[in-house]
């Protein structure tokens, strides 16, 4: 077979036509020889050719139009206030733009040569034709409220349903086309399965709806389907791509971020057939909502769904533009079908949506509270705010073990008479400190040491790199056995210190003590222990004691004069270090002792900020371990009787901490704080929106965000889309979404049920899912497309009522198979003389082949999973480096929209299948045919352990081979097997089974291929064949069918 | 194998024969005015919707060597002595006044000067610093450089997104994409857009997204490959394990026949191009292999190339290049991920440069002696160049100007073009925008870039965007 090139679609043959369109690929196409019509109507006819080919220059926008001629308005095309015309109604031959159009003149002619656009014969005969017949003006229909036919009362389920279909039949017979007869009930019961929840029938399935006979069958069925938990599934998948749900961030290092909880709120939102206005209003605004619930807190994480950066070197600001513009192409795209987007940078082309549009409708979501830069979210993974979501069994978890926890803290708080009594024991075992006050402090970098009431110096001023800070003193009790340095948090101080450093970190290198007596030499005080109640163990790979430790501050700088005591991890606190003295030190006459605290680590500005120096003369040993803490030890200094009201409830609390009596519910507080702490630690997180005061909203010229000249703009709604004068308050994410579910707005019912329309045959009514804008494709049932809308607005915006409706048509049951003639008339399907035959979704791929191998687990919601995944497929990601690892156990089979959703490196199974990144708002897959596609279904570890679970299921079925093999078509595509593909398949299973029993080895390989444990009971070789017949049928074209 | 398979597989293909179908490119073609039938029955392949091209094309196809991570312009290929003159000297507030800066957001900036020596290479003097040796005095003669490059973005996944794509928002395709529109590929067993990527042991292991080689709104088709140094070369080529080339041809075959069953009995043209695709990956499974085994060239060309392959080096893959060009791959892409600077630009530079060196030179000679030079299109450059301000001893991102340069495919030889300020900072002369350099690229490709568009929400989108782009004519040969 010769005849495809790479990736290549073959078509040599004209009448190769199909309803299989790939949406994306469809809105391309204009059949270039169809008649032109009795009665020219602009929208249809004329305003597609005119914004093709003129707006760019002659439409709205105001910066780039020549010649001050308009085309998109009545007023341009017929001329106004004395300005001529470019149409003379009734005259073509008069009229400019036709002229124009035809002329030969290359000054003349338009469009202009280089705009690189030609108006087709045709275009020409249906202008011309649209003047002489008076040259009737439109506004853009999309804009313009529903047809009033459409707009009627609510209607009854059937009467709904039969106004469909008579509005697809007056389509046919316009065209003279007959609708096709009703498919079987075996591709009826499948098609309604794939496109309500996404499953293929069970062969109970099948059967149970053969035999039901009765004329209320089929709606049975939908109406089980409705109710499936998966039906929820089926439109979560459709509704995430337009709502850009991901697990990563996107930007740079592409890092996990947690969003889970919101795809189960989508989820069960269909399934609970949430009013589709309430569904809106709570993704833009639930955390505008009064006292919000957890649920539309979740629904509000829509906002934060949006791309994000941890890259260093990121401008704050410019990202806070791309992010904030996304989200007006984002909601724009997803709820209104329009382009407001491409006014960023100038004036809309072809839509009359301004700039100032576009940053008004920005301005919505200037409340939103996020970063423009996640500094060190690629560590952290804190991407700004975020709720826990247990679910019910977590909860009830959570709240049992808070009930033990205040029970234990209860008894923890409680004072008793024993507790005091053994409080005055310990008291009498404390050692007493006296603080010192020096007579002189000195810097040597002339850093302000301020000696504060308390006994603590504060260091301010100047913060040099390294220092010596010196403190003399004259008076010292008589004995001292120890020295405590107490480091303490202040304010003023980085971090609040204790240290200078930017971090709150200081380093002390050396602790000397030196007596300098009246007369003679400095004599060192030797010190022989230091203790501290925390050494620092960050950042220590070369340090020689292996942590900052205390003992480098008194070990005479052996292993090098930087390194020292540090507290990096525990900055913002108090610390402590005790110097115990080798001998007992008592002052002279006339002596001065010294003490130098000297920081010289070379990392700069590592001194200490806050401190205050004691000595002690209680028998050694004297060690942190032993000491109160600085603020304890303090009030135990004052005699019992002299202390305050709180000082004697401070000490008794601390004392409650360390009682011996206590101990054991102490340690049952710790045991159960940590089992909360780690339960806690397993519940998702989910990002919300939090609302603070709205940044300024400017319009930035060109969509420089540099330029700060723009004028400031408030939120307010496009106003070609609304009339109403602008508010005294200021507007917010919750006017944006009552005014996009507002029973007026012509765009949002109109998108939602064209949207519906192509889940359920393949195109929309209005082919363009992502533009109903000027560009956008005229509906080829505008009646019909607006009474749907009507109908679903009427009904209270019910989904499951408008998804019932056009399933139960007759439209919609018809056969999908096409004929000859009907390829030649209507290559489109555009009237609908048939159902669309198309390949199912890149999930439903998955979900199929794991459904009839009887390997998927039907779990609904949960967080994301991971699927085999090919190793070092994200070797470029960086930031950090990872390796995916597959999931374990039932994490294996689950559906596939349940997969991990990484947007730099999608798993290659789905984007094979053109399962989009979700960067931006996706409103049409496109449905491509590739031999990547061919490679995942034949060698993608989870479609051969499919194919091997799938023969085991043969294999298990009783019966001959041939049995065997009707069992697994009715599995795979719900029909009996034909004689002709048993025999190919008979034959493939000899020639492997032969093959196989001859190499067992290659048998075990491909049978040990997936988690799933190599069954014992079978023989190898024979499942290998069947593994063999198995792919083979999985990678049928009619098994990824929905037709 | 024999009947029935054989002979239902025979008989299908014989009744269905070439006249095989698809919507896509039924579309496609119906978008372009152009009846399908205007597809020559002898020519079934793929071959874009530009038929005839604009104008006579002068290339093939391309080679983009893209240094990723965003080389330094100041040590490669842009010599500024002035800015060796000032060293340690504040940088002059009126050149950095309201620009755009990284990571030296609010730092002292500080003029830092090159950190290597330039030399004039070859008959034309290209003035290219030291650290390419081989490149300078092999091919210099053949590149034509320009040193007046510009960009949009400062960071680096933006701004490959624009290099790219045109845009810095994601969902638009890659030049490779759109050239696979356009063009079509000339070969029918293995991908028309490949993708390869080196990492090597000096700069920041920046991230590459895959979105770099996404067909973004064009069909999935046309998407880049990425060929891989290790496991699979192209994912799921591979046969499952115990499954021989036979048992899969087993396999294959049945599939095809009994989708052949179908397609007698519905007549869906879907269904034969999905038939032909299972041919095209079957095809793939073997030529994929054959094309990665490098074992059979001879000894000088491992010499030339410095690499008997197989390593994942930016050589190897620069073979690989050569291979896949000359089996008709239309737009081959290879990303090595080693400038990202920021610190040690002298040492990291030489480190990087010494690893793209000979690959380079290797290439541009090897086409060179295949006479494939003159319709191969090289295109060597980064995202974006680096500061003439310190960051430390190395240099931060920088978009108001930097070096590409090109070679072969009907650029000017051994010419230069563009100059930056005294400082290296600001494109101050022949300006050159990323979508002029697109907008060049499609001209030597026989497309007129303002001709060649998609309508994607409404626009007529383009590579080149929807501000004017121009062809770089002086570039032209």
């Amino acid at each position: 077979m010769r005849c495809s090139g790479w990736f290549t679609v073959v078509c040599l043959n004209a009448v190769c036509l199909t309803s299989m369109i790939p949406g994306m690929v469809l809105g391309q196409g204009t059949a270039k020889n169809l008649p032109i019509p009795e009665t020219i109507e602009f929208n249809r006819d004329i305003r597609p050719l005119l914004s093709d080919n003129c707006f760019q220059c002659h439409g709205p926008d105001k910066n780039k139009r020549e010649a001050e001629l308009r085309l998109d308005t009545e007023a341009g095309l017929k001329g106004h206030d004395g300005k001529p015309g470019t149409i003379v109604p009734g005259k073509p031959e008069e009229s400019e733009l036709i002229r124009r159009i035809i002329s030969t003149d290359p000054d003349k002619k338009m469009p202009p040569a280089a705009s690189g656009k030609t108006v087709s014969p045709r275009d020409i005969e249906l202008l011309k034709k649209w003047v002489a017949q008076g040259g009737r003006f439109e506004g853009h229909w999309a804009f313009l409220p529903l047809h009033k036919d459409a707009a009627v009362a609510v209607a009854n389920e059937q009467a709904a349903v039969s106004k469909v279909d008579e509005l697809v039949a007056r389509g046919l017979a316009e065209q003279n086309l007959k609708a096709a007869p009703e498919a079987d009930k075996v591709t009826l019961l499948r098609r309604i399965h794939f496109d309500l929840i996404g499953l293929p029938p069970s062969e109970k399935d099948v059967a149970a709806f053969l035999q039901d006979q009765s004329p209320g069958a089929y709606e049975k069925q939908v109406d089980r389907l409705l109710q499936s938990p998966h039906f929820g599934e089926r439109l979560a998948m459709w509704w995430l791509d337009l709502v850009r749900y991901a697990d990563t961030v996107g930007y740079h290092g592409d890092q996990e971020m947690s969003v889970a909880p919101f795809r189960q709120y989508v989820i069960e939102s269909f399934n609970a057939n949430k009013r589709f206005d309430q569904f809106t209003a709570e993704q833009l605004a639930g955390d505008l909502m009064p006292n919000p619930t957890r649920e539309q807190r979740i629904a509000s994480g829509y906002n934060r769904l949006g791309m994000m950066s941890a890259e260093g070197g990121v401008q704050d600001k410019e990202y806070l533009a791309k992010y904030i513009a996304e989200r007006v192409r984002n909601a724009s795209g997803t709820w209104l079908g329009v382009t407001i987007g491409c006014a960023e940078c100038h004036d809309h082309k072809f839509d009359p949506f301004t700039t100032k549009d576009f940053y008004r409708f920005e301005a919505f979501f200037a409340d939103i509270q996020e970063r423009g830069l996640y500094s060190g979210a690629h560590a952290d993974g804190s991407w700004g705010p975020n709720i826990k979501v247990p679910t019910q069994q977590q909860e009830t978890q959570l709240a049992a073990l808070d009930a033990q926890i205040a029970s234990l803290k209860q008894k923890l708080e409680t004072a008793t008479p024993e507790l005091a009594a053994a409080q005055a024991e310990w008291e009498k075992t404390q050692i007493p400190w006296t603080v010192l006050k020096p007579d002189s402090i000195a810097s040597v970098e002339g850093v302000t040491l301020t000696a504060r009431p308390d006994g603590t110096i504060l260091a301010s001023g100047k913060n040099p790199a390294t220092d010596t800070y010196t403190l003399a003193i004259k008076q010292l009790p008589p004995g001292v056995t120890a020295f405590r340095l107490e480091v303490l948090p202040d304010p003023s101080l980085p971090q609040k210190g204790p240290g200078r450093a930017g971090n709150g970190n200081f380093v002390l290198s050396e602790f000397i003590a030196t007596i300098k007596p009246s007369v003679g030499d400095d004599r060192p005080v030797a010190i022989s222990t230091a203790t501290a109640s925390y050494e620092q163990t960050g950042a220590a790979g070369d340090n020689p004691y292996k942590k900052w430790a205390i003992a480098a501050a008194i070990d005479g700088d052996a292993k090098g004069k930087k390194w020292g005591w540090a507290v990096m991890e525990k900055v913002g606190q108090p610390h402590v270090a005790i110097f115990e003295t080798a001998s007992d030190l008592t002052l002279e006459n006339g002596d001065t002792l010294t003490i130098a605290l000297q920081q010289n680590l070379d990392n700069p500005q590592h001194t200490i900020g806050l401190f205050r120096l004691s000595a002690t003369t209680a028998p050694r040993p004297v060690k942190v371990t032993d000491a109160a803490p600085p603020n304890i030890s303090a009030i135990l200094a004052i005699a019992p009787p002299q202390r305050s009201e709180p000082q004697l409830k401070e000490v008794a609390a601390y004392f409650r901490t360390i009682a011996p009596s206590l101990q054991q519910s102490r340690n049952e507080l710790a045991a159960v704080e940590k089992s909360r702490k780690d339960l806690d630690a397993t519940i998702p997180t989910t990002l919300v929106t939090a609302a603070v005061a709205p940044r300024m909203v400017r319009i930035l010229r060109r969509g420089n965000w540099m330029d700060e000249s723009g004028e400031a703009v408030t939120p307010a709604f496009p106003a070609v889309l609304s009339a109403a004068a602008a508010p005294e308050t200021r507007l917010t994410r919750l006017d944006l979404a009552k005014w996009i579910v507002a029973r007026d707005n012509p765009l949002t019912g109109r998108v939602f049920a064209n949207r519906m329309w192509k889940l359920y045959f393949g195109t929309g009514l209005s082919r363009k899912l992502d533009d109903l804008g000027a560009q956008g494709d005229w509906p080829s049932h505008p009646v019909l497309l607006d009474y749907l809308a009507a109908q679903f607005m009427e009904s209270g915006w019910d989904v499951k009522r408008l998804v019932k409706t056009i399933v139960m048509t007759k439209a919609y049951r018809q056969s999908s198979l096409m004929n000859p003639a009907l390829r030649d008339v209507d290559p489109y399907n555009r009237w609908l003389a048939r159902q669309g035959r198309f390949r199912l979704d890149a999930e439903l791929v998955r979900d199929n082949a794991m459904s009839i191998s009887g390997l998927l687990v039907t779990q609904v919601g949960g967080k994301s999973v991971r699927p085999y995944q090919p190793p070092g497929y994200w070797a470029y990601l960086n930031f950090p480096q990872r390796e995916w690892q597959n999931g374990v156990g039932d994490e294996l089979y689950r559906r596939g929209l349940y997969t991990h959703w990484q947007r730099q490196y999608l798993h290659p199974s789905l984007l094979a299948f053109d399962a989009p990144c979700r960067e931006e708002c996706t409103a049409d897959r496109p449905r491509s045919n590739t031999p990547l596609q061919s490679l995942v279904l034949l060698n993608d570890p989870s479609y051969v352990e499919a194919a091997r679970a799938f023969a085991e299921l043969i294999l298990h079925h009783e019966g001959s081979t041939q049995q065997k093999l009707n069992f697994a078509y009715l599995r795979a595509v719900s029909r009996p097997i034909e004689p002709a593909e048993s025999q190919l398949l008979e034959k493939l299973l000899e020639t492997h089974l032969k093959d196989y029993q001859a190499d067992p080895a290659a048998a075990n390989e491909l049978l040990k291929i997936g988690a799933r444990p190599t069954p014992t009971d079978l023989p190898a070789a024979t499942l290998a064949a069947w593994t063999s017949v198995a792919r083979t049928i999985l990678n049928l074209h009619e098994v990824i069918t929905r037709n | 194998m024999t009947l029935p398979i054989d002979v239902a597989r025979r008989s299908f293909l014989q009744t269905t024969g070439i006249s095989l179908g698809s919507m896509a490119l039924q579309s496609l073609l119906a978008r372009e005015g152009r009846a399908a039938e205007a597809v020559s029955p002898t020519g079934p392949k793929w071959q874009g919707v530009l038929q005839p091209m604009h104008h006579t094309p002068k290339a093939k196809r391309v080679i983009w060597l893209y240094m990723a991570g965003g080389m330094t312009h100041l040590e490669t290929f842009d010599h500024k002595p002035k800015l060796a003159e000032l060293h340690g000297q504040a940088m002059p507030e009126s050149i950095t006044k309201g620009q755009q800066i990284a990571q030296l957001q609010g730092q002292k900036l500080n003029c830092f000067g090159p950190q290597h020596a330039f030399k004039q290479w070859g008959q034309s003097g290209q003035s290219i610093s030291e650290i390419w040796p081989l490149l300078g005095s092999k091919c210099a003669d053949e590149m034509c450089i320009v040193r007046s490059l510009h960009t949009d973005a400062i960071n680096h996944d933006p701004a490959h997104t624009f290099m790219n794509t045109g845009s810095m928002i994601a969902g638009r395709p890659a030049m490779g994409s759109w050239l696979q529109y356009g063009l079509g590929s000339e070969s029918d067993s293995l991908p028309g857009f490949v993708v390869m990527v080196s990492t090597g042991k000096f700069g920041q292991k920046q991230p590459i997204a895959a979105r770099q080689w996404h067909s973004g709104f064009l069909p999935g088709e046309f998407q880049g490959v990425e060929f891989r140094g290790t496991g699979d070369p192209v994912l799921y080529v591979g046969n499952p394990k115990g499954v021989t080339s036979k048992r899969q041809r087993d396999v294959v075959d049945a599939i095809q026949s009994l989708n052949g069953l179908a397609q007698q009995r519905l007549e869906d043209p879907e269904i034969a191009t999905r038939v032909s695709q299972y041919e095209l990956a079957f095809r793939m499974q073997s030529s994929v292999p054959e094309l990665m085994d490098v074992s059979k060239e001879p000894e000088h060309i491992f010499d030339l190339y410095g690499t008997k392959g197989g390593d994942g080096s930016f050589a190897s893959n620069c073979l690989l290049a050569r291979r896949l060009a000359e089996r008709g791959v239309r737009f081959i892409q290879l990303y090595h991920r080693d400038w990202d600077h920021h610190g040690a630009v002298k040492e990291h530079s030489a480190g990087t440069a010494k690893e793209v060196d000979q690959g380079v030179a290797a290439l541009i000679t090897d086409l060179k002696q295949r006479d494939m030079l003159k319709d191969t299109i090289i295109v060597f450059g980064s995202e974006f160049g680096r500061t003439p301000m310190a960051q430390g001893n190395g240099r931060d991102h920088h978009l108001a100007g930097f070096t590409m340069w090109f070679a072969g495919g009907g650029f000017k030889p051994g010419m230069s073009y563009g100059a930056t300020d005294e400082f290296g900072y600001h494109a101050v002369e022949n300006r050159v925008s990323v979508h002029d350099v697109h907008a060049t690229l499609l001209h030597l490709l026989g497309i007129d870039h303002n001709r060649f568009s998609y309508k994607f929400q409404g626009l007529d989108s383009r590579l080149t965007g929807v501000e004017t782009a121009n062809v770089v004519k002086e570039l032209l040969a």
